[in-house]
């Protein structure tokens, strides 16, 4: 496969629900190896961008390429197999259940013949324990539940699961809205692990910071369209923050507030 | 897919994982492990039960024969709480159970007596009724995305009612259907249904002195009857069903949550639907078993026993909210369940004191639960 060509593109994707426009022509691309930041601010159209690009909602026009093929998913099933995974940020784990029976969760692999069909849950086990330990959570027991884990290690192991099962390009939607300092670290160095194995990421964030310490390109939108898309070189910090805040408004305040916004 | 390149931060080789895995398991100890089985609270109740009725009750209460008197009852309202249990972890209730007993009773015994079908036919046409009558329950509470409390709620009426109606058609005014045990007929079928099982081994034991036995030589028990065996079986094939398919994991995420189930890929409506069709089966099964074992059935079977299922499925530690739960725990529960209501016949105690006990033995559990939960999950 030519590595020139991006795992995703977008081109123009026009998402109406009714009468409301939700998405009025966003166009955006994402590489193997690269972290590609989606920033925006509440109702920029985030959520239905990658809503759209999860299987949950069809576009109304535009093209969606996944490795240059044109595609429509019917559900998120069908954007899966596709290897388009999507980790969302309280939606991803059950936490009474086990860490591996979390991590298997609608993809157990199965031993025996029917009727007596059963999850191989030695294998489990052992897939759950090295995946986690190359991760480097201390899982002491793969058969602990998830609400043991904290914040930080819940979406590590969300990623860790959609990486093992061959996800091409990943969709973290808001990883870091929910943690801590030391638990995003943990998150943001995981995914530039993940990023290192070739896969391609979409970083939904709000959060500028998080987004500069991973990103290579930035994508900004702002009602529903894309205002632009730089990369790491070209954009510095503050830049890309008035832009995501629609620039003059935000600075007005942040001169009052003492520059700290 | 998964052994892609280890990242370079990873500086550990395949050993020291082995090493570490070693060690760790180690670190779980013994009592958590136990903590963290739902069904310890049903366990440890049932030893505090039988510990209060060995030391109250009269000790014929504990012979075989007294046992066998316990497990009937249990095993009836264990068949429906082991289904009731699967289907809270599914995240459901099924209050239209005790009802669907009744309907599927009326049911089979007009598919007896009336169109004179054979047994099998009866029965496998019974069970049908009931999967169509659980999947309709279970798509109603998917389509509207009501509560199935409300949903089911509306069905305990529904069928108790037409049970009523139905009867009193069937019969022309009785609320009693009779003769269905000698229409049923003898056979392989109807000893899978109804009298007792392993008399073989029973009558060996007894004739080598090693059970209670009359003068003439049969044993004071004569077999165990059917419906513990099925009762016993059940409660063997959910928990394996649970604990080791990938059906049973799929139970636990449609409870556990939903949304992030079905983001996961899991039929969550599938599961649904098909554990409401489980739970109107089960109520079947006990429909046939107690229908042929009396020869007749009647407007009031089956009362009540929706909650008393709820009631021993909680009591062997599922949560009302889904997602965590056991099926050997719904066994020990209704076991219980059988203890109190026949052991205080044996005692001094009015045996009234049986709802009081069951309310706070319910109390109780759910105590226990929600704390050892909070145990287990680390939920603060």
């Amino acid at each position: 496969m030519d590595q020139n060509v991006p795992l995703i593109e977008i081109r123009n994707l026009v998402k109406h629900f009714g009468s409301v426009i939700a998405l009025s022509g966003v166009s955006l691309t994402v590489h193997r190896g690269e972290v590609m930041c989606l920033l925006g601010d509440n109702g920029a159209g985030k959520s239905t961008l990658i809503k759209t690009l999860a299987g949950v909602h069809r576009p109304t026009s535009g093209d969606f390429l996944v490795e240059g093929k044109p595609v429509t998913f019917a559900s998120p099933r069908d954007a899966l197999d596709a290897g388009i995974a999507t980790v969302y940020q309280d939606l991803a784990m059950i936490p009474l259940m086990s860490v591996t029976r979390n991590f298997f969760m609608g993809r157990e692999p199965v031993k025996g013949i029917w009727p007596f069909r059963r999850v191989d849950f030695d294998h489990c086990d052992e897939v759950t324990r090295e995946e986690m330990h190359k991760i480097g959570i201390d899982v002491r027991d793969p058969h602990q539940a998830v609400g043991t884990l904290s914040g930080g290690e819940r979406q590590c192991v969300a990623i860790a699961r959609a990486v093992y099962f061959g996800a091409k390009v990943l969709i973290l939607d808001e990883p870091t809205s929910a943690l801590g300092v030391a638990q995003t670290s943990m998150v943001l160095k995981y995914i530039h692990q993940v990023r290192s194995k070739g896969l391609g990421v979409i970083f939904i964030t709000h959060n500028v910071r998080h987004a500069y310490a991973v990103g290579d390109r930035f994508t900004v939108l702002n009602r529903g369209k894309t205002l632009g898309t730089y990369s790491k070189s070209e954009i510095q910090i503050e830049e890309l923050q008035n832009l995501m805040a629609g620039g003059k408004e935000l600075q007005a305040v942040s001169a009052e507030l003492g520059g700290m916004v | 897919m998964a052994n892609t390149t280890q990242p370079a931060t990873d500086l550990s080789p395949a050993q020291t994982v082995q090493q570490i895995r070693d060690e760790r398991l180690k670190e779980v100890s013994l009592l958590t492990k136990i903590m963290r089985r739902p069904e310890l609270g049903a366990l440890a109740g049932l030893v505090l039960v039988t510990i209060f009725f060995i030391s109250t009750a009269d000790a014929s209460m504990f012979t075989l024969a007294g046992i066998m008197n316990i497990l009937s009852p249990a095993a009836q309202l264990g068949i429906l709480a082991i289904a009731a249990a699967l289907l809270m972890i599914g995240g459901e209730f099924d209050l239209s159970i005790g009802s669907m007993v009744a309907f599927t009773g009326l049911v089979f015994g007009a598919f007896i007596t009336l169109s004179g079908w054979p047994l099998l036919l009866a029965i496998a046409a019974t069970f049908a009724v009931a999967a169509v009558l659980g999947g309709l329950n279970g798509q109603m509470v998917i389509r509207t995305r009501l509560p199935s409390f409300i949903v089911t709620l509306a069905f305990l009426f529904i069928l108790r009612g037409l049970s009523l109606v139905g009867l009193k058609w069937a019969t022309g005014g009785s609320t009693q259907m009779r003769g269905i045990g000698e229409q049923a007929g003898e056979g392989l079928i109807r000893e899978l249904f109804s009298g007792v099982a392993f008399e073989g081994v029973f009558s060996w034991l007894a004739a080598n002195g090693l059970i209670a036995k009359f003068p003439n030589g049969t044993p004071t028990v004569t077999g165990v009857p059917v419906s513990i065996v099925w009762f016993a079986g059940f409660a063997l094939l959910a928990t394996w069903l649970l604990l080791r398919t990938r059906a049973g994991n799929w139970i636990f995420a449609a409870g556990g949550d939903p949304n992030a189930a079905r983001n996961s890929g899991v039929p969550v409506d599938r599961v649904k639907t098909g554990l409401f069709m489980l739970t109107a089966c089960a109520a079947a099964l006990v429909a046939v078993l107690t229908v042929l074992d009396a020869g007749s059935t009647d407007a009031r079977r089956g009362f009540q026993k929706e909650f008393e299922a709820i009631i021993a499925a909680v009591i062997g530690g599922c949560l009302l909210t889904g997602g965590y739960g056991s099926a050997i725990g719904a066994f020990f529960g209704a076991i219980i369940f059988g203890m109190v209501s026949i052991g205080l016949t044996y005692t001094r105690f009015d045996s009234d004191w049986f709802q009081v006990f069951l309310g706070a033995m319910l109390l109780l559990a759910v105590l226990f639960n929600n704390f050892i939960r909070r145990k287990v999950t680390g939920e603060r």
